[in-house]
């Protein structure tokens, strides 16, 4: 057997665990597979339990510890960090509870925190940079660590709710459709529910970046003088929230 | 690679996220840390702001656990390029990784897999080992993982392929106190004959650790103090290798930092008292 037909092999009993998978090893003794196996499944349920303990304190220990190896079944790790292993998590508590868009949002949020945790560095926006700025032509760069999703249910506060150990709400949907954002600012990971228009913006200017066309999209949706208005205390707010890191 | 890694013969802690606080605003008592490279091989944030200023205060050495040197698919070059980014800011006193695979066909057991002691195995073993020193610019260092399990068709020891893979890359060694105590019980072999069969001169550094009784076998855990068989080993293995940089990891069940600077001390007093015999000093 070559060493790369012993390593598909070994890969095929950690995800499967057969006794077939195990017979194709060429092991002298088979006791020391358990260890490994075991070794395998903690590892990934550990990580998962790690990344979304809030998601795990609202839908309950053995709910989550089942979601969890379905999880570890279905969806065998790829990446050289076990960080990445719970990026896929989502969309397997997405499979399991297709009826709890607010579970599928607190997910998304307790993952984007942590994503946004590590993501690149980006100096804030000085307020001097502002005076020398051509907003006719001005591009907009915003914070690497930002995320945004719409948020058709009230997630954040279930979120806010388990990170300050207040009472949990139920699980409601929003009158409309909103969005959450996630950003690091400083050291700190925040969390922030907005308008539809606000993450409808956003996410147009973490594509194109131009100021000018984020006021033609705010004057389109609010009229003249209400969408230039806006314009100026959304920007105002982003540069004081430090989501604005460069002006190009 | 023909540089070697600097000697280094003092007492350091595998540095843990438990004891940040300490180590950013109390003075701590060791030599060097150990930290595990993959936790800070991150865009940005405060993981690699903390390292920064531990850097500022302590030598680090980067220790991974994702190399995957026994890969028969190669190594992960993303893997290398951010390892090499780290490594450059850092400017670690070692690199170091295992002698065990994770990889393979876009998998990742994130589990140090053994690998099977075969001259096939020993040909991949050095070409990634190649490839990872003339990607960092530096020799590293590997380390004995513990093991559970040995392979029909095996050619040779676990010491014997360590010393050619060390002769054959110029790569220095970690030698892992508890994990040649763990395999030397479930395998087995005689703890002394591996410790007699690595090459003495390329080892850099010494892990000591905990482990647990397993149903069958010995479980390498990390989660409890370093046991006195494995402080006896240890001092055997000074005994041979003289003054070498030694360190304790804990990763589970992590005790205040006094209980692991204690445990420490008596590292340092065991070298202490090698350091007298080799004097000819009566203990």
């Amino acid at each position: 057997m070559t060493l790369a037909q012993m390593q598909h092999n070994f890969r095929a009993w950690l995800v499967t665990a057969s006794d077939t998978a195990a017979g194709q090893l060429g092991t002298v003794a088979n006791a020391g597979l358990a260890v490994y196996q075991n070794n395998y499944r903690g590892q990934l349920v550990g990580c998962l339990e790690e990344a979304f303990t809030h998601v795990r304190r609202w839908i309950g220990e053995d709910t989550f510890r089942n979601a969890a190896i379905t999880h570890v079944d279905s969806r065998p790790p790829h990446s050289w960090t076990l960080d990445a292993y719970a990026s896929g998590f989502g969309e397997t508590l997405v499979e399991l509870f297709p009826r709890n868009p607010d579970l599928h949002e607190l997910a998304w949020i307790e993952w984007s925190l942590s994503q946004s945790f590590v993501a690149a560095d980006a100096e804030p926006l000085s307020p001097q940079a502002l005076a020398l700025v051509d907003w006719d032509t001005a591009r907009l760069r915003l914070t690497p660590s930002l995320m945004c999703h719409v948020a058709t249910t009230n997630a954040e506060r279930i979120w806010s709710a388990l990170w300050e150990k207040t009472e949990v709400p139920e699980g409601q949907m929003l009158p409309q459709p909103g969005g959450l954002i996630v950003w690091r600012r400083g050291f700190t990971s925040r969390l922030k529910q907005v308008e539809a228009l606000e993450l409808e913006v956003l996410l147009e200017l973490q594509g194109d970046g131009r100021f000018a066309a984020l006021c033609d999209r705010l004057v389109e949706r609010l009229g003249e003088a209400e969408g230039i208005a806006r314009a100026g205390s959304l920007l105002a707010d982003w540069l004081g929230a430090e989501l604005i890191v460069g002006i190009d | 690679m023909s540089v070697s890694n600097p000697l280094f013969s003092g007492y350091g802690l595998g540095l843990r996220k438990e004891h940040y606080k300490d180590f950013l605003e109390t003075t701590v008592s060791v030599d060097f840390v150990e930290v595990i490279s993959e936790n800070f091989m991150v865009e940005g944030g405060q993981p690699r702001h903390i390292l920064r200023q531990i850097r500022e205060r302590h030598p680090v050495a980067l220790h991974g656990v994702s190399m995957s040197i026994g890969s028969a698919d190669g190594l992960d070059r993303d893997y290398l390029r951010r390892l090499k980014s780290l490594a450059d800011e850092i400017e670690p006193l070692f690199v170091s990784d295992h002698l065990s695979w994770s990889r393979i066909g876009g998998f990742n057991s994130h589990d140090l897999l053994p690998v099977p002691y075969t001259e096939e195995a020993l040909d991949r073993v050095c070409a990634n080992i190649s490839m990872a020193q003339d990607t960092l610019g530096r020799p590293m260092l590997f380390e004995n993982p513990s093991s559970y399990l040995t392979f029909e068709g095996a050619v040779m020891s676990e010491w014997e392929f360590i010393a050619a893979m060390a002769k054959r890359t110029g790569c220095d060694l970690i030698l892992d106190v508890n994990n040649v105590f763990v395999s030397a019980s479930n395998h087995g072999f005689d703890a002394l004959a591996f410790l007699d069969g690595i090459p003495a001169d390329r080892v850099r550094q010494i892990h000591l650790a905990g482990h647990s009784q397993g149903q069958d076998l010995l479980i390498d855990t990390h989660d409890s103090p370093v046991c006195e068989d494995v402080w006896a080993l240890y001092a055997k293995a000074i005994s041979l290798l003289g003054p070498v940089a030694t360190m304790i990891e804990r990763d589970d069940d992590i005790p205040p930092l006094a209980d692991l600077l204690a445990e420490l001390d008596k590292a340092r007093h065991l070298g202490a008292l090698d350091a007298r015999a080799r004097r000819g000093e009566a203990a």
